[in-house]
């Protein structure tokens, strides 16, 4: 009994945070100079299904798409509370757009299993879309309930969900599987937990695992290395410490519909900001010179 | 998706709540009557409601050729999945080149589902859209007429044109209040073509139990004098000093987005790209450093005023008057000097 929920996570750029050297001369990103976080919405859908588990028991099983870096946020949610985490990793997956990420992880949730819930945080801050949660739902054929606030009531298959919508609210009804976006002022994410973290700061992916041993073991040769690895992908999987780690072939995605050649959608041009000094009137902080400021706004009437 | 359609119209979603017109609605009609008629190819709105006809002319003024309108109990209040179903059957049927939508909550909601159902492509939050050629390097083809949909990217240090050339039609969400509100012309002409569309259990699958809506208290837009705080404010209780002198000059209190994520204010005082637009008489920025994506909120009211500590921050590069220095300071002398005055 229970229900199975899948909570699709992102580690994104720390946006928020950026400092003067996050350009480079030419203009392009300097990704090394940003820090990656978890994306902050995204832990309020993880809360969301994990009070879900721990109100009617089930499962929740965390998924993300990334460089192999991105295993450190199912780590996170593994220390708050997550059953299983999941790393959907392929160069092929590169370029997508929100419809091919959308396309992408409707594979890998179909992967994972049967399903009552996907959660989504409303959106990502790398680029404030909001698109991939109504996408994937839209491409796995189950219905969305977007800006989700809170549970209303339960009813075996039959939901009621409280949603803000701006100016105003409403609750509506579904019946399982349906997907959900969740808004940062549904709950508050739960802490990591000592004991979780003690345990699961081990987990690893095989690629994490494989740059581990080809950093320990510089002077080795492939096989010897290739052997350390399963080595330790057999300790870990004994020790339930072993994240899924799967590539678009393993989630048995159409490449047609991913990366580059699945998104309609192309960059044509990106200009970094020059900021175009045409000058102001500068006021000098100090009485006098703020109340001739007042006095030029009453003068030319931008003051009435 | 569709293909490529040079004759196709350009569209524009008419959102609509009680009978109420959304104002980004006619907002867009505007900016897409021009693209339209750049292309010489009609305007056409989306018009999905019940009892909502004679809102049709109102889209007719603005600059629709056409209204595609549905009559619909069940399109009453908006539910993703029936809104999604009308605007994928009229637009596998008419094949637009171009949809817009308003990216309101409701907007933001529909046109993802619909652009994953029509394997189309879809730009958030654009804060300019034109029309101009794209050349495929790799291919050496050139593709005319496309739409341009613009919009800061990446924490606002890039400004990013996307394009979709194959895989139609081209749809972006546009904030309210980015593209101009235009008068109107009563006198315009246009046509009124009622459409039907058969729903599915699955389209009627989610119901609306209950609704409230609250009336807006926040009216960022319609006030000619904002007073603006952002992180270089420090705590929420600086922020007093933001109400304190917008209560002195009669106007509202806006925020950026620090402030609003700093938990100084709530959501609905946000400027910029993802929050409000606003164009008023008078702006005071204080210690707000001016991203791109809040200038872009802000850079056309008529009058800027900038407080920053900070001499180098990019908000003076859109004011008219700069006062580089404390805040905490230079707020309390302006109201003075305001009070003086009065």
């Amino acid at each position: 009994m229970g229900y199975h929920s899948i909570v699709c996570v992102k580690q994104v750029p720390d946006t928020a945070n950026v400092g003067g050297d996050a350009m480079k001369a030419d203009g392009t990103l300097n990704r090394a100079a940003l820090t990656a976080i978890f994306n902050p919405e995204d832990l309020h859908a993880l809360e969301a299904a994990l009070s879900v588990r721990d109100a009617y028991g089930g499962s929740v099983t965390a998924v993300t798409m990334g460089p192999l870096g991105a295993a450190e946020v199912l780590r996170q949610c593994l220390f708050r509370g997550a059953d299983r985490g999941v790393l959907i990793n392929d160069r092929r997956a590169a370029g997508s757009d929100t419809l091919a990420t959308s396309y992408i992880l409707s594979r890998a949730v179909r992967h994972v299993g049967a399903f009552d819930f996907v959660f989504c945080g409303r959106q990502a801050i790398d680029g404030d879309t909001a698109q991939v949660g109504p996408q994937l739902a839209e491409k796995l054929g189950i219905v969305q309930v977007t800006y989700f606030e809170r549970v209303e009531s339960f009813d075996a298959r039959t939901v009621r969900l409280r949603r803000n919508i701006g100016n105003g609210w409403e609750i509506v009804e579904a019946e399982l599987p349906i997907l959900v976006t969740v808004l940062d002022t549904a709950n508050v994410p739960r802490p990591c937990g000592a004991r979780r973290v003690m345990h699961y700061k081990r987990a690893r992916t095989n690629g994490e695992l494989g740059q581990e041993v080809a950093a320990a073991m510089k002077d080795a040769d492939d096989e010897a290395r290739a052997c350390e690895v399963a080595n330790r992908i057999e300790r870990l999987r004994a020790q339930r410490l072993l994240m899924d780690q799967w590539d678009l072939d393993d989630i048995d995605a159409d490449l047609a519909w991913c990366g580059i050649a699945g998104s309609p959608t192309k960059v044509h041009r990106v200009q970094s900001i020059v900021l175009t000094k045409e000058g102001y009137v500068e006021i000098p902080p100090s009485e006098d010179g703020v109340r001739r400021l007042v006095h030029e706004l009453i003068v030319d009437h931008t003051l009435s | 998706m569709i293909e490529p359609n040079r004759k196709g119209e350009v569209w524009v979603f008419a959102e609509q709540e009680d009978g109420h017109l959304s104002d980004v609605s006619l907002e867009l009609c505007g900016k897409a009557r021009e693209l339209a008629d750049q292309l010489y190819v009609p305007m056409a709105a989306v018009l999905p409601g019940w009892n909502v006809r004679e809102l049709s002319y109102r889209l007719i003024a603005h600059g629709a050729d056409r209204v595609y309108h549905l009559h619909d109990t069940r399109l009453e209040h908006y539910r993703t999945q029936p809104y999604a179903r009308v605007m994928c059957h009229l637009i596998d049927k008419h094949k637009p080149q171009i949809v817009m939508y308003g990216a309101t909550p409701i907007g933001r909601d529909l046109a993802p589902r619909v652009a994953s159902a029509a394997k189309a492509g879809l730009t958030a939050d654009c804060t300019d859209l034109a029309i101009g050629d794209y050349l495929d390097k790799k291919t050496n083809v050139t593709h005319d007429n496309l739409l341009l949909q613009i919009r800061p990217a990446f924490g606002g240090n890039i400004i990013a044109t996307i394009i979709n050339y194959d895989r139609w039609p081209q749809m972006a969400t546009v904030r309210e209040g980015v593209m101009r509100l235009g008068e109107g012309d009563p006198g315009r002409s246009g046509t009124i073509v009622d459409e039907t569309v058969e729903f599915d259990d699955f389209d009627l699958a989610v119901k609306l139990i209950e609704r409230h809506r609250t009336e807006r208290t926040v009216n960022l837009k319609g006030a000619r004098t904002i007073v603006a705080g952002g992180a270089g404010v420090g705590n929420k209780d600086n922020f007093q000093l933001i109400h304190d002198l917008a209560g002195a000059l009669g106007g509202a209190v806006g925020a950026s987005r620090a402030a609003v994520d700093g938990r100084f204010i709530g959501k609905e005082h946000q400027i910029g790209q993802t929050g409000t637009t606003v164009r008023p008489a008078l702006y005071v920025a204080c210690g707000i450093s001016g991203a791109v994506q809040h200038r872009a909120g802000m850079e056309e009211s008529a009058k800027i005023i900038a407080i920053n500590w900070d001499k180098e921050a990019p908000i003076f590069s859109v004011a008219h008057y700069g006062i580089v220095g404390d805040l905490t300071k230079v707020i309390p002398m302006m109201i003075k000097a305001i009070k003086e005055r009065a």
